[in-house]
């Protein structure tokens, strides 16, 4: 058998294991807890609480436990990833130790400056590099993921209308757009007008300046958009928005398809989030943390959050005193160990790095598309960026749905591709390979997706059955969600 | 999911053009959704339901329905006070998807009960479901 | 490079299957005027063992590093973690998965949640624990805007001033913009917080305390939960030190309704303040109108028990502008993190731990009176206290940095009124030898 027939996942070596509080027994530790050398003080009795009803377990009963809930976990660490959209790539190991440098963990955020210089300088070096590779002048790195990203954007855009003047109440969003861009805009009361894609998936300019008014906020938008199309007319949908004193709000989501090839300011971009865990590597942490930078003009660099970390002379500092900031929206200084990562990860590739990174995402993109459009539904079919979105409408005869598609990768050892995402394409399934992957791996994928739309034609129970292999099958969320049970028992 | 023909369609309630229907039991009304609306949404989960007494003008909002990856907003047929809801809900939605229109969801008092007549009787709903 | 695997004969052969003639053809929809034109001056590239350089290099103009003993808490606490957690949390497995939207393959990420989510919950005293915000400080204005979401018209909200200032401004920063208004409650005497006219405030959705407070004080929170109550409103309580809970009665048991604070204590390293961890909990009735990510658990067709994320219709991918938050990334592996902690210490465990905190605190409180020193507050507290010395501490501040230890916190810039106190904080990384030494430079 060749290497690319055969399959990945073979079911494996897996264990079964309980809940945490059915092991252990009273009276063990997992950790060593230094010695009393001091006096027992006095405590008011009426303050005391009962004992916490955790379970008692040695260091060995946690060391299994984890471990074996591991195996039964998918990384990209594990096999490809190909989620559309979240930019699953390879997460570089060397990240984590420079994260976990001593004396950078062990920094307490509200030290004075001159103790922390050495954690402001990678601020302060992180901020110009973004603002570097994004086009725009200034970057707070305070955000902790996409979506606070956006929630700051608003803020701005709202503290620069009541700086002008005049407060407005609406803003402008593309029907591709990511549900996180209405719920960011609604937190700062803005009413979230939809924005029909057109025919080729695209923005219409005309619709734009249709819906643009003197009440309207400004624009959201991602380019490369959702469906993995570059928005081609950005500067003539800047320019009717502007025109109107609106500001253009870009969410870098898909950021990593274009890493030297555009310059926000230029496309007429005002406020851009990143995602460092997507395009700069950090890792997803089976959801989180992430970090979500903003990247403004130098006219919004006021509206920043504060503290801001400013240079003078050879050192570094904290400054608060920016009477039009949007305020704080993070206790301390951000997620700051992924921006360690995120650092070192753009030490490491330079700028050529970076750019080729770019490149090969596209390219791994646009191959993938080619290699499947003959038996995939391509709804859009131009040449892509890193994403390409297929649908299921080649299979409903079969009745055969993306879900199920997605469920039988599971079996071949692949995560599934995003599916049911973007809203306007029915039964989407978006791929989204990374530059990570070699050709070896994405010629595999292919074959395997192939396999699998043959399947769907000669097997198509075996589809909606899947997957096969793993420690649980499909899992009853109807009956999650009518009767949640979202604690265990108490023991008491 | 069914096809139009395979749809239960009533003729003894009328219908709104958002999929929900009106049946007359002497002066009050009792409102639920259609076999297609059910058919739709998929296994029901959850039915946020108004407060008895709450006042709503035909095509309010009155409450959602929720599926495992859908909400589905509820709008009245008529106008009018909800003086019942259907507590039975709370513990079975599914009863929804079972038994569409044994299933109502709130009975309300019509401050109107001439809008009655401007809903869909079965017939016109069925020329609206097949577009 | 050697993240890019990409052989040039690879290159040429997937570029001739796409119909392009080179990559940068790929680009062909991007307009000109939209382009990249200026170079980026970054540094050249480094090798893995120049970065390991570099990065040492960072961390040696530190002032202070991982030996200082730094009396400083505030919201970002120093507590030994166990090297096993390093380990576990570091798992490639757990560290490089995405959020568990397919469900067969991350079971081990659900379980460790659905884990979490019960271990927190019994810490706090609440029904439903979310599977985590990005700190304290915005679960806390998220905890103020759920209340105001319950509370449906009413536009007000009331936090106390002890809550963390960082705290506060993060949730002026999030509320303000809606129109909310925004009340702070004083702080009395003995360093808890002022009650007394709640019941002139009309139009009141939520009331925040945070206990143990800024000023390490533990709120009386039984009263607190009658007068809110009485008030009309809901009880937030908030932590920034979720170990307290080891030792001290939990809001959830004196009657708070949403829960929400900063689980760094459990296992995540203070890291110049993140990645931290929001812990977000309430009672059962307003699940339904939490923020957040939850995991509950369910069987497969087969009839075995396993996990997935639930209660989604809550969220933005599926509500958008109508969700109950916009929040998608939260801080997944940090939760997953703080209940390793948690199931490390175990039962037995925490209390010993807390108590160790707490008697080494009342050591050093006891210590720094007999040097002459007031202790501000009067309320009891857990690890943290406040202090005001007799004369200038200035200087032996400074005499105690160059011996390694960095001695409280000064509050004038978070609190004008309260220029010369300072915060002390004592976890059990610091030994009596040391608060002996701090002892000694104060008499001095």
């Amino acid at each position: 058998m060749s290497a690319t027939s055969e399959p990945l996942g073979t079911g494996g070596l897996i264990f079964n294991e309980p809940l945490l509080w059915h092991k252990g027994r009273k009276g063990r530790t997992g950790m060593s807890i230094p010695a009393g050398d001091v006096p027992a003080a006095a405590i008011d009795d009426a303050l005391l609480g009962e004992p916490v009803d955790f379970p008692d377990l040695s260091e060995i009963d946690v060391v299994r436990h984890y471990t074996r809930l591991s195996q039964w976990n998918f990384g990209v660490d594990s096999g490809m990833y190909p989620l559309g959209s979240c930019t699953m790539k390879y997460n570089p190991k060397t990240n984590e130790r420079q994260a976990a440098t001593p004396a950078i963990a062990a920094a307490h955020p509200m030290l004075a400056d001159e103790l922390c210089q050495g954690t402001l300088r990678l601020l302060f070096e992180l901020q110009r590099s973004l603002a570097a590779i994004t086009g725009l002048d200034a970057v707070s790195l305070q955000p902790a993921a996409g979506a606070h990203g956006e929630l700051t954007g608003m803020l701005i855009f709202h503290a620069w209308h009541r700086h002008q003047g005049a407060q407005r109440r609406k803003i402008l969003i593309p029907d591709t757009a990511h549900g996180t861009n209405p719920a960011s805009a609604a937190l700062c009361g803005y009413q979230a007008v939809a924005i029909k894609s057109d025919d080729r998936g695209m923005l219409d300019p005309a619709l734009v300046a249709e819906l643009m008014d003197e009440d309207t906020a400004g624009i959201m938008l991602t380019n490369p958009n959702t469906l993995g199309l570059f928005e081609e007319r950005i500067r003539e949908i800047a320019a009717i928005v502007h025109a109107k004193g609106g500001l253009v709000y870009g969410d870098g989501a898909n950021m990593n398809a274009v890493l030297g090839v555009i310059d926000a300011k230029r496309c007429g971009i005002d406020v851009l989030h990143l995602n460092l865990h997507k395009t700069f590597s950090t890792p997803h942490g089976g959801g989180g943390p992430g970090a979500g930078p903003v990247c403004v003009t130098s006219e919004l660099e006021p509206f920043l959050p504060v503290p801001r970390v400013v240079k003078e002379g050879g050192s570094f500092r904290l400054d608060s005193d920016r009477p039009l900031s949007v305020g704080r929206i993070h206790a301390f200084h951000g997620n700051f160990g992924i921006l360690v990562r995120a650092y070192s990860y753009i030490l490491t590739m330079g700028e050529a790095g970076l750019k080729q990174a770019s490149r090969l995402a596209v390219l791994n993109a646009n191959y993938i598309k080619e290699q499947l459009k003959d038996v995939l539904h391509l709804p859009y079919d131009r040449p892509c960026m890193h994403e390409c979105v297929f649908s299921d409408l080649n299979q409903q005869a079969q009745k055969i749905t993306t879900l199920d598609m997605a469920k039988r990768l599971i079996d071949y050892g692949y995560h599934p591709p995003t599916i049911y995402f973007p809203l306007v394409v029915h039964g989407a399934l978006m791929i989204e390979p990374t530059e990570t992957e070699c050709k070896d791996d994405l010629d595999q994928f292919i074959a395997t997706l192939r396999t699998i739309v043959r399947e769907a034609e000669e097997q198509p129970d075996l589809l909606r059955q899947a997957p096969h292999r793993t420690k649980v099958r499909r899992l009853d969320e109807v009956q999650a969600a009518r009767c949640p049970c979202l604690i265990g028992p108490s023991a008491g | 999911m069914k096809e139009i023909e395979e749809l239960k369609l009533p003729d003894d309630i009328r219908y709104t053009d958002d999929h929900e229907w009106a049946k007359i039991t002497g002066d009050t009304v009792l409102v639920g959704v259609s076999d297609y609306a059910q058919d739709q949404m998929g296994d029901v989960v959850f039915v946020e339901l108004p407060a008895i007494g709450d006042t709503f003008a035909k095509g309010d909002e009155f409450g959602t329905l929720e599926s495992v990856k859908a909400v589905s907003e509820l709008y009245m047929p008529m106008s009018g006070e909800v003086i019942a809801v259907n507590t039975a809900l709370a513990d079975s939605p599914e009863l929804i998807n079972q038994q569409p229109y044994a299933t109502w969801i709130v009975e309300i008092k019509p401050s109107d009960p001439s809008e009655y007549g401007q809903l869909h009787d079965a017939a016109s709903y069925l020329q609206l479901l097949k577009g | 490079m050697r993240y890019l695997p990409h052989t040039p004969e690879e290159i040429d052969a997937m570029l001739a299957a796409v119909g392009a003639a080179s990559l940068d053809e790929l680009f062909a929809s991007v307009p000109a005027d939209c382009r990249m034109t200026r170079a980026w001056d970054l540094p050249a590239p480094k090798t893995e063992w120049e970065l390991n350089d570099h990065l040492r290099a960072l961390a040696a103009s530190m002032g202070v590093n991982e030996q200082t003993a730094v009396l400083v808490g505030a919201g970002s606490y120093h507590h030994h973690i166990p090297e096993t957690i390093r380990v576990l949390a570091g798992r490639s497995e757990f560290l490089t998965a995405y959020t568990p939207y397919q469900p067969e393959m991350a079971q081990g990420t659900l379980q460790g949640i659905f884990e979490y989510q019960t271990l927190t919950a019994r810490l706090l005293g609440v029904d439903v624990v979310n599977a985590s915000m990005y700190d304290g400080a915005s679960a806390l204005a998220e905890a103020l805007l759920m209340g105001l979401r319950i509370a449906k018209k009413k536009r007000r909200v009331a936090v106390a001033r002890a809550i963390h200032p960082h705290y506060r401004a993060v949730v002026r920063a999030y509320l303000e913009p809606a129109g909310f208004e925004i009340v702070e409650l004083d702080t009395l005497d003995s360093g808890r917080t002022d009650l007394g006219g709640l019941d002139a405030l009309d139009d009141l959705a939520a009331v925040a305390l945070q206990s143990p407070n800024f000023f390490g004080v533990i709120e009386d929170l039984d009263s607190a939960a009658a007068a809110i109550h009485q008030a009309g409103a809901l009880f937030v309580a908030c932590f920034t030190e979720p170990l307290a809970y080891g030792l001290y009665r939990n809001p959830g048991s004196c009657g708070a309704d949403i829960v929400c604070g900063e689980g760094q204590s459990f296992g995540l390293p203070r890291s110049f303040g993140g990645p931290n961890l929001g812990m977000f909990g309430c009672k059962e009735p307003f699940t339904r109108n939490m923020p957040g990510r939850l995991v509950g658990e369910t069987r497969d067709v087969e009839g075995r028990r396993g996990y997935v994320l639930t209660l989604a219709t809550r969220e933005q991918h599926i509500r958008r502008e109508k969700a109950t938050s916009n929040i998608c990334s939260n801080q997944g592996i940090c939760a997953l993190t703080a209940a390793m902690y948690m199931a490390s210490l175990g039962g037995t465990g925490i209390r010993q731990l807390a108590r160790l905190n707490y008697d080494r605190s009342e050591y050093l409180k006891n210590l720094l009176i007999k040097a002459g020193a007031r202790i501000v507050f009067a309320g009891p507290t857990f690890n943290e206290f406040v202090v005001e010395f007799a004369a200038d501490f200035r200087p032996v501040r400074e005499r105690l940095l160059a011996k390694n230890i960095v001695a409280g916190l000064e509050l004038g810039t978070l609190y004008p009124d309260m220029a010369g106190r300072y915060l002390f904080c004592v976890t059990e990384t610091i030994d009596r030898q040391t608060m002996d030494t701090i002892a000694a430079e104060v008499g001095a």
